[in-house]
């Protein structure tokens, strides 16, 4: 098998393929829409299997480029990201999802939000925009202009699949669920108790967060951004605020990358523990849920008391974090934070060594490895199936290296495991803050204050831009373009929620009616960073 | 088993006192009946998740809604309050208001956090109303993203006429 480059520059040795950038670590090359299937075929075929970490489609007719539609792939074993670039697209495009299904739901966007179609594609029904908009309502095109599409949405039919025999029923459940959950709507097929197929129909929370981006300034956007998910609050930012740094070719001092790495750990701390005692929610096992949601409150107050926000919100700008703590409040901080994990290891046998949790989390929900590859699973739930892509053991970035982080992989891919891979991931990450916060002690003088003003920086019009962060739920990834005026003109958000929902349904089939909640709490995914 | 029992009893009462004047009563316009226990149901209007985290919140044990009188109920039919988080996503309106519509008389709405308020961050979003104000008649209002839960306690304390 040709190495990568060789393949893309021998491609048919026709013109369609142009390598426009090739570094150490990222590539650029532009290819056209017809081309795609066969060279997305054959990167899938390399070992290491290449990982997608976003499907942009953007609207360039201002440009004269058409439609272009942007494929960031990433091999882990070289570390390179690849973007796949197709300009020029009329109204349709050939799928790719046939090949790739992890890109179903971004091109069943597409046709939604841009009126592209995908030909070929195995799913014709809407995704994002529910039946029952205005008929040519493609909000995402630039000569869209906002109108009151929104007053003449009729509530339509959703559209399901039929399914016939003997004893089979349906069970609609929700958008709005008892609790306090976020709204989907959920169809189970069931022949007596088991599932036989589930329907999720998210998109609920729909906003239109990246339309409501576009024409603002970097800051503007970083405080939308922020507010896309309230539990991956940091995630995000980081994730857009390294896009921005790639476009304005900022390398972010030591001291800024220290806290950052401190930041993303806390933010998975508190989260992984939250979610721990969650799970314990989705069976009914009230002492472990308040154990769980007692220590997450707790470390959401040193968030409080150290960051000043429970979510950690506004703590990193673009080129530096808002602020460095002096060594005194690093040890405080940890000090706190150790209390609180040998609090954590006393409260978790009772999980562990319960025979009726046992119980119903051995075997429940089991993700096939071959479905988490197929779909584009990504953070525990992957790990959980045995696929060891935590991006920060894949990608060089924040202090990741450094603290040599291993993905905590589990083989059985049943909620049990998911469990314990987040079990593993908070001991980790306690681990990895004693050593950040020791050397913020050491190096506390070290502000960001020093830097020039991150305005004065000119960013690059019309580039494509990446960033990608691993947040408690899997990898999130900002795709950026700005214009020359430094607006936003296209931003695009693919959260870990939105990789990992389509494979939700895969998992419940066989399992019971009353085992979807532990299942759902086990992937824990967020409903509107994957509607936004 | 023993050992979790001495780490309860090591670690006491984490529940914070202050709003617990259950016999203190002061203006309200709430009806008497309504003053001492509040049943509320929370529907997500296409909030960022954030303030729906801070509801859970009021659960766990510093918070304890429930020694206030406050408590989150499953059915719509079950609640005097609708805690509606988020902006008004489009997409959601008619089962908010099918929501709405099932709550027995009395009812109130009570807007949590700055989107549910007056769409906050996502004001003039294609697909989001500005604030569940143009949707539902709102009768408390809690600022804040998100609002903190003692922010949520201390509102809706207040609203019973508690503080």
């Amino acid at each position: 098998m040709l190495g990568l480059r060789e393949y893309l520059q021998n491609f048919h040795s026709c013109p369609s393929v142009e390598i426009v950038e090739w570094k150490k670590q990222e590539g650029t090359v532009d290819v056209s829409a017809r081309d795609l299937p066969e060279i997305l075929s054959y990167c899938l075929a390399m070992r290491p299997r290449p990982i997608w970490l976003t499907h942009v489609v953007n609207d360039e007719r201002q440009l004269e480029r058409g439609f272009c539609l942007y494929l960031v792939l990433h091999f882990p074993g070289l570390d390179f990201s690849l973007t796949l670039v197709a300009k020029g697209i009329n109204n349709e495009f050939p799928t790719l999802s046939s090949i790739f299904p992890a890109l179903n739901w971004s091109e069943r966007e597409a046709q939604d939000l841009f009126g592209l179609q995908a030909v070929g594609h195995p799913d014709t029904r809407s995704l994002v925009l529910h039946p029952g908009w205005p008929q040519g309502f493609y909000p995402l095109r630039k000569d869209y202009k906002r109108g009151d599409e929104g007053k003449q949405f009729k509530r339509a039919p959703l559209v399901f699949p039929e399914m016939h025999g003997d004893g089979i029923f349906q069970v609609p459940v929700g958008p709005i669920h008892a609790g306090i959950i976020e709204p989907g709507h959920f169809r189970f097929y069931v022949i007596g108790e088991p599932v036989l197929h589930l329907e999720a129909q998210l998109f609920y929370t729909h906003k239109g967060i990246e339309k409501l981006v576009e024409g603002r300034s970097i800051d503007e956007g970083l405080h939308i951004i922020e507010r896309v998910c309230g539990v991956c609050t940091l995630s995000h930012g980081l994730a857009y605020c390294e896009a921005v740094e790639k476009l304005a070719k900022v390398e972010v001092p030591r001291s800024v990358l220290l806290w950052r790495t401190i930041l993303a750990e806390l933010e998975r701390v508190y989260n992984h523990i939250g979610d721990i005692g969650n799970m314990c929610a989705g069976v009914g096992f009230a002492v472990g849920n308040a154990n769980g949601s007692q220590s997450k409150e707790k470390l959401q107050r040193l968030n409080l008391e150290f960051f000043g926000h429970r979510f950690l919100r506004g703590m990193v700008v673009p080129g530096g974090v808002k602020s460095i703590s002096s060594s005194k409040d690093c040890q405080t901080l940890l000090n706190r934070l150790l209390e609180i994990a040998l609090d954590f290891e006393e409260w978790l046998p009772l999980l562990l060594h319960h025979d009726g949790f046992r119980q119903r989390a051995v075997t429940t929900g089991v993700l096939k490895p071959e479905d988490a590859v197929e779909m584009g699973v990504t953070g525990p739930a992957a790990r959980a199936s045995g696929i060891a892509n935590d991006w920060r053991e894949l990608h060089a970035y924040l202090l990741y290296p450094e603290l040599n982080v291993q993905s905590m992989v589990e083989e059985d891919g049943d909620v049990w495991s998911r469990l314990m891979v987040r079990v593993k991931e908070t001991r980790e990450s306690f681990r990895f803050l004693e050593t950040l916060l020791n050397e913020g002690m050491e190096k506390s003088e070290g502000t960001n204050e020093a830097l020039i003003p991150f305005s004065s920086h000119k960013l690059s019009p019309w580039q494509p831009a990446w960033g990608c962060v691993e947040s408690p739920r899997g990898t999130d990834v900002v795709w950026l373009m700005v214009d020359e005026e430094a607006k936003i003109y296209r931003c695009r958000i693919r959260s870990a929620s939105y990789a990992n929902w389509p494979a939700v349904p895969l998992t419940v089939p066989g399992n019971i009616v009353p085992d979807f909640p532990l299942i759902n709490k086990s992937f824990e995914l967020c409903y509107s960073c994957c509607d936004r | 088993m023993w050992n979790l029992l001495l780490r309860k009893l090591k670690m006491g009462n984490l529940t914070e006192k202050g709003g617990n004047s259950l016999t203190q009563q002061k203006s309200s316009k709430l009806p008497s009946s309504f003053r001492q226990s509040l049943q509320a149901r929370h529907l997500d209007c296409g909030s960022c998740n954030g303030c729906d985290w801070e509801l859970t919140a009021l659960g766990n044990s510093f918070y304890d809604h429930q020694h206030l009188g406050i408590d989150f109920v499953a059915s719509p039919r079950h609640a005097d309050v609708l805690m509606c988080t988020g902006p008004g996503s489009t997409q959601l309106l008619m089962a908010a208001h099918e929501t709405y519509e099932a709550m027995a008389k009395p009812k109130w709405v009570v807007a949590v956090g700055d989107c549910a308020v007056d769409g906050g961050v996502f004001k003039g979003a294609y697909a989001s109303e500005n604030g569940i104000g143009n949707v539902l008649p709102v009768d408390v209002k809690i600022p804040g993203c998100p609002p903190k839960p003692e922010d949520i306690i201390n509102a809706l304390l207040e609203f019973m006429g508690k503080r």
